[in-house]
């Protein structure tokens, strides 16, 4: 529990770590991570220790939280706020600055926080480990959360494929009412907190904030227009917020650790720890709580024991879940995996989740495949989603087999382009972008394919 | 059925008034502050009240923005994407319908990245779309071919095949190919918003999503026609209409529906002296922008059972048709002869021209009775005040009201339209409904105080527990049912009512300029008739037959032969062979609505002219020269000899007669409630009842409604889905 006595450190240079860092700003060679064993949040990430309370109380989850909600809203934020944390479901929007937005006077409606723990984005997995091995985290961050926003009551919309995950979620909720944690005078602090899960449908769009609410209230999962955007008017119409599990998760530790601590990791406005998942062509594919900012070849070779082949073997890397760009090896050996450093790669975080692609995959065909996922998902409200990512599907298709004129690489750009900031939710975007990154990087490949399929054609009518 | 939710209520901001507490930020906005921020729009100038979506503010400008899914009576889907605009400073285009402007915003409608935004649009749009135009019936009036050829690109790159979608059958009245959908759910919100049914809705996602009825049912409203007009393409479209014409080729005629007392403005859609379609015509005051499925669909009556040729009955009592010479000389011998014995029944369907001058005619002749087939109890002032006889608030009076209690009608059947304002006010104006009669299903959540008569009388009194609502209301509107005046007891519980409407007028906020007495009528004729001074009812002619009576379109079986003398001659004017004409001895053919320009009254008092799209079929001929000539005949002559003769003297008869689209005001409550308080008389203990209950009774409520075999079709098809097991 080192970090609990720097709650009361409030000037963040009165902390050794946060002074060192701070000189490492402006150094160029400042190294970003292994982070410290004992700055790790999420304890029990592996499983191998107790889930339920017991085991959670262990780890310190639940200490001195009376004593944090009695510091109030403000305070919370304020932590919050200087901990630079910014949402880890992929959009990245600071925190601090997001839940503020509740704390407009009150208009007589109840104000809701809601948990988006509808995990869909293909190589993500972090919220799951979450809420099976640490639910606790989850709960008690609802809490706080839910008390820096003054919310009536948190919902967790959870994956309805996360069985065991919804499970564990709701045997930690009964565990945390029977404790008298949540629910009429939560942790004995006179604050009255309930949470409630709902399980999902299956349902990718449902991860879209809005949609999610339409879902949450029974309708059918489709985004809605904003404004009113949800902290207005949110779920049965009341003002809410939405967020992900993670950022929820790290609440409880930032306000115990300080939110000084939480900033000392990573670049400016890129702080804190972070969640990554680790998948595809590595030798051991993993989750891993790392500082942000590390480098990518880096935490592919720490802590997925490299690339398989080796990191010459490495063909491109979809660092942030599958709607983000692929970016080519040569990108991939600078790359820093933060929100701005892959930014300035083209592009993004997302849900850091790492897909590791070596030259054995057929880059074209796994964005087809990815295509086909977008094409499934599409909630076929707007235009450009529903009619756009069908036909890139159809597209892609044929350029996995090579059936296309090359002019055809320029009109599946633009066709891309058309639905890149035409639609009501960012789903649109998400769909585009892997199209995008495969032809900024790899139009040769796709260029090739299309003349040995003509040189076959050829081959066979002569 | 849930009112509308907050966010609608949001997104509805500039239109309706968000009084809710929920919506109090929305409210706060249009309240507090009233003033004006300035955009530009194409570098134009202009000042708007905050709230206002880009699509308003630049149709302020006179710039009109592309659209699909957006439409004004309708809430915001925002789908279609077609009117996303640039906003300077903006990285991505914006949603034009849904947006509220910024002060200060920049709106370019014309730039580069507006118009790839929408070719963009448009393209999308196209893959998927069948491009059979040629075959298709919306082609000329299509909202996509007209946009495609402004926005859209001149080649495709589309390689692929196209979707293609089973079609759906959802009555005998829509169409629907749905390949050609374009996914914008106007439909799905007409039905939802404006008609109150949740048939339809979408099912699928992505590129599969469809829209539908999820099982195979009808769509069962009075209201569907309309969304063959909102159907941006040809995905729903008319099914009598199908393959009959090109828009280019009709011709069109502005008029007056006649279906019901409500008086919806029409277009009527002509070719080679034939009605293929009628249109509504936007009315505010009225209809606004829909028409009744009655109204729509039962033009194809107008070609059946129609009577041709002047008929006589000859020695073996058939009839046979004739020259107008004979016909009129044996109906003018019989008039001539009957010394004033003579009487007249007018129907629903007649306009104030024939009424005019039928009554002149029998008045002329020496004759008392003039009567209208529907009933007006007589107690009190009767009809002597025409505040006792309309719809007095006017129907979008309704808009302002915050209580509505309905006694006998069904005003969803009796008068959709109105029906649909009704809903329209209980859905964003908080108006409460209460409805005394039988349980029906109205659209809207509607409290149903029981069919019993003695419930008048103790809202009268106070002593039922609703009165305290009634009372507490601040604009309360009582609409009164023709069903309720036709009781024997009518006149008993009429006067109940009009001292109840007069007792809650000086108690509510609405003051003076309120009026809570409404009288909803059920046909077009009747308020005309009334004010030119007809007899309500038929009973006079029943105690003291006449030698001779001339029934004016009088088709609704008010008297039947076996109840007359034998030795009476009938003469039956109208156009079409129904149950008057059965028992008529002379027929003289006349025009149907299409055929006339000719005045109809509404149920609010408002005159309104409709325009002859058509001459009448064989030597049928407009109903007011019908009877001058006849009474040139009998050597009455009447003294009109142009319709703007008849018009003159409809104007000294009643000068609101005559003041087109306009309505009179009428009062004279005080006078008419303490008369009302001297009658007395027996209440039964019979419940109130009305004619209309189920969707099957709608369709046939007339002569030409009962001649129309697509009103026949309907009534068949509500049957038949009585016996769909995929319904409750």
């Amino acid at each position: 529990m080192a970090g609990i006595t720097r709650i009361s450190s409030f000037w963040p240079s009165f902390s050794p770590r946060v002074g060192s860092v701070t000189v490492r700003w402006y150094s160029s060679n400042k190294v970003y991570g292994p982070l410290a064993d004992e700055d790790r949040i999420f304890t029990n990430l592996y499983g191998r220790h107790e889930w339920r309370l017991k085991g959670a109380l262990s780890r310190g989850d639940w200490y001195k939280t009376k004593e944090i909600i009695l510091k109030g809203p403000d305070w919370i934020l304020n932590e919050i706020k200087t901990s630079g944390l910014r949402g880890r479901g992929g959009a990245g929007f600071p925190s601090g600055m997001k839940w503020s937005f509740m704390n407009k006077p009150s208009d007589g409606r109840p104000k809701y926080l809601v948990v988006n723990a509808d995990e869909g984005e293909p190589g993500t997995c972090k919220d799951r480990e979450i809420m099976r091995h640490d639910p606790h985290k989850l709960v008690e961050g609802c809490l706080i959360a839910g008390r820096a926003m003054g919310a009536l009551a948190a919902y967790i919309y959870i994956r309805g494929e996360f069985y065991n995950e919804a499970s564990n979620m709701q045997v930690a909720i009964n565990e945390a009412y029977k404790a008298g944690l949540i629910g009429e005078n939560a942790c004995g602090s006179g604050y009255n907190f309930d949470v409630f899960m709902h399980r999902g449908a299956g349902a990718y769009i449902c991860g879209e904030e809005t949609a999610l609410i339409e879902s949450l209230e029974g309708k059918q999962g489709k985004p809605r227009l904003k404004p009113p955007f949800p902290a207005d008017v949110g779920v049965f119409g009341c003002p809410t917020t939405v967020a992900n599990v993670e950022t929820v998760a790290v609440a409880p530790a930032i306000c115990r650790r300080g939110g000084s601590w939480f900033v000392g990791f990573g670049r400016p406005r890129n702080s804190g720890t972070k969640l990554f998942n680790i998948s595809g062509h590595v030798n051991n594919p993993c989750t891993v709580e790392e500082e942000m900012s590390i480098p990518l070849r880096e935490l592919i070779e720490r802590h997925a024991g490299g690339v398989t082949g080796g990191w010459d073997n490495l063909l491109g890397v979809i660092p942030g879940g599958s709607s983000t760009p692929v970016i080519p090896k040569h990108v991939c050996e600078e790359a820093i995996m933060d929100f701005d450093g892959l930014v300035a790669c083209q592009t993004s975080l997302g849900t850091a989740a790492v897909i590791v692609m070596n030259k054995q995959t057929d880059i074209v065909k796994a964005i087809a495949r990815l295509i086909a996922f977008y094409k499934h998902e599409s909630c076929g409200q707007c235009t450009p989603c529903r009619e756009g990512v069908s036909w890139m599907y159809k597209i892609m298709n044929r350029f996995v087999r090579g059936d296309a004129h090359p002019e055809e690489i320029d009109a599946l750009w633009e066709v891309s382009k058309q639905i890149e900031g035409h639609t009501i939710c960012a789903l649109g975007d998400g769909a585009a972008w892997p199209v995008q990154g495969l032809i900024r990087h790899f139009r040769p490949v796709l260029e090739e394919r299309m003349a040995n399929f003509a040189a076959s054609q050829n081959a066979l009518a002569n | 059925m849930l009112r509308i939710g907050v966010s609608r209520l949001l997104q509805h901001g500039s239109r309706h008034t968000a009084a809710s507490a929920a919506a109090a930020s929305a409210a706060r906005a249009q309240s507090s502050a009233p003033e004006k921020i300035e955009v530009f729009i194409d570098d134009i100038p202009v000042m708007v009240p905050p709230g206002t979506t880009v699509l308003q503010a630049a149709a302020e400008a006179g710039v009109e923005i592309p659209r699909f899914c957006y439409h004004e009576r309708l809430s915001v889907a925002g789908n279609c994407r077609m009117c996303l605009v640039e906003v300077e400073k903006s990285v991505k285009p914006v949603a034009a319908c849904a947006m509220p402007v910024m002060k200060g915003w920049r709106i370019k409608t014309n730039s580069e990245m507006t118009r790839k935004a929408r070719e963009g649009v448009m393209e999308f749009l196209l893959i998927n779309h069948p491009l059979d135009c040629p075959i298709c019936d919306q082609g000329g009036e299509c909202d996509l071919q007209d946009q495609s050829m402004t926005f859209g690109s001149d080649r495709t790159r589309f390689l692929d095949t196209k979707r293609a979608v089973q079609d759906k059958n959802i009555g005998p009245l829509v169409k629907t190919i749905m390949t050609r959908c374009i996914h914008c759910t106007r439909c799905v919100r007409f039905a939802t918003e404006i008609a109150g049914v949740e048939d339809l809705g979408t099912t699928g996602r992505g590129n599969d999503m469809q829209i539908g009825t999820y099982v195979e049912k009808m769509l069962m409203s009075e209201l569907s026609g309309n969304v063959i007009d909102l159907c941006p393409v040809g995905a729903l479209t008319s099914k009598p209409y199908a393959f009959t014409a090109r828009p280019w080729e009709i011709r069109r005629t502005d008029s007056i529906d006649v279906m019901d007392a409500v008086g919806s403005n029409i277009v009527v859609n002509h070719r080679t002296g034939e009605v293929l379609r009628i249109l509504p015509q936007v009315n505010e005051e009225i209809n606004e922008e829909w028409l009744s499925d009655k109204s729509r669909f039962a033009y194809d009556g107008l070609k059946r059972q129609r009577l041709l040729y002047p008929m006589v009955k000859d020695s073996s009592g058939e009839l046979r048709s004739c020259e107008w010479e004979d016909a009129l000389i044996v109906a003018a011998k019989a008039l001539k002869s009957a010394d004033g014995s003579v009487a007249a029944i007018a129907g629903g369907l007649v306009d104030a021209e024939s009424l005019v001058a039928l009554k002149d005619l029998v008045n002329k002749l020496g004759g008392e009775s003039t009567c209208t087939e529907e009933i007006f109890p007589d107690a009190g002032t009767g009809t002597d005040l025409r505040s006792s006889y309309l719809l007095n608030t006017k129907i979008v009076g309704v808009e302002e009201a915050d209580l509505i209690v309905f006694i006998g009608t069904n005003p969803r059947y009796e008068a959709p339209l109105f029906n649909a304002r009704v809903r329209k006010a209980w859905m964003y104006n908080e108006l409460n409904a209460a409805i005394i009669g039988p349980k029906v299903d109205l659209t809207y959540d509607c409290e149903h105080l029981g069919d019993d008569p003695s419930i008048i009388g103790k809202l009268l009194n106070g002593s039922h527990p609703f009165s305290q609502r009634l009372n507490t209301a601040k604009r309360p509107m009582i609409v009164v049912g023709t069903s309720l005046l036709a009781r024997p007891d009518g006149g008993v519980l009429y006067s109940q009512l009009l001292q109840l409407s007069q007792k809650l007028r000086s108690g509510c906020e609405g003051g003076a300029e309120w009026r809570v007495l409404n009288v909803l009528q059920r046909v077009a004729s009747q308020v005309a008739a009334l004010d030119l001074g007809y007899t309500p009812g038929v009973t006079d002619i029943c105690n003291h037959p006449p030698k001779v009576l001339y029934l004016l379109g009088a088709d609704e079986g008010a008297i039947t032969r076996d109840q007359l003398p034998k030795d009476m001659l009938v003469i039956y004017q109208g156009h079409h062979g129904d149950r008057g004409a059965e028992m008529a001895d002379v027929i003289l053919p006349g025009a149907a609505y299409t055929e006339k320009t000719a005045t109809y009254v509404n149920t609010e008092g408002r005159a309104q002219l409709t325009r002859a799209a058509l001459v009448p079929p064989g030597m049928a001929r407009e109903d007011w020269k019908i009877i001058r000539a006849l009474s040139e005949i009998v050597g009455t002559k009447l003294p009109y000899d142009c319709l703007d003769d008849v018009r003159m003297r409809l104007t000294e008869i009643s000068p609101n007669l005559t003041r087109y689209g306009e309505v009179e005001e009428a009062n004279y409550f005080t006078q008419a409630s303490a008369l009302a308080q001297l009658v007395s008389g027996k209440q039964d203990t019979t419940p109130i009842d009305v004619p209309q209950k189920k969707l099957e009774d709608f369709y046939m409520t007339n002569s030409i409604t009962r001649a129309s075999p697509t009103m026949a079709k309907c009534i068949a098809a509500v049957r038949k889905e009585a016996a769909n097991r995929y319904i409750e």
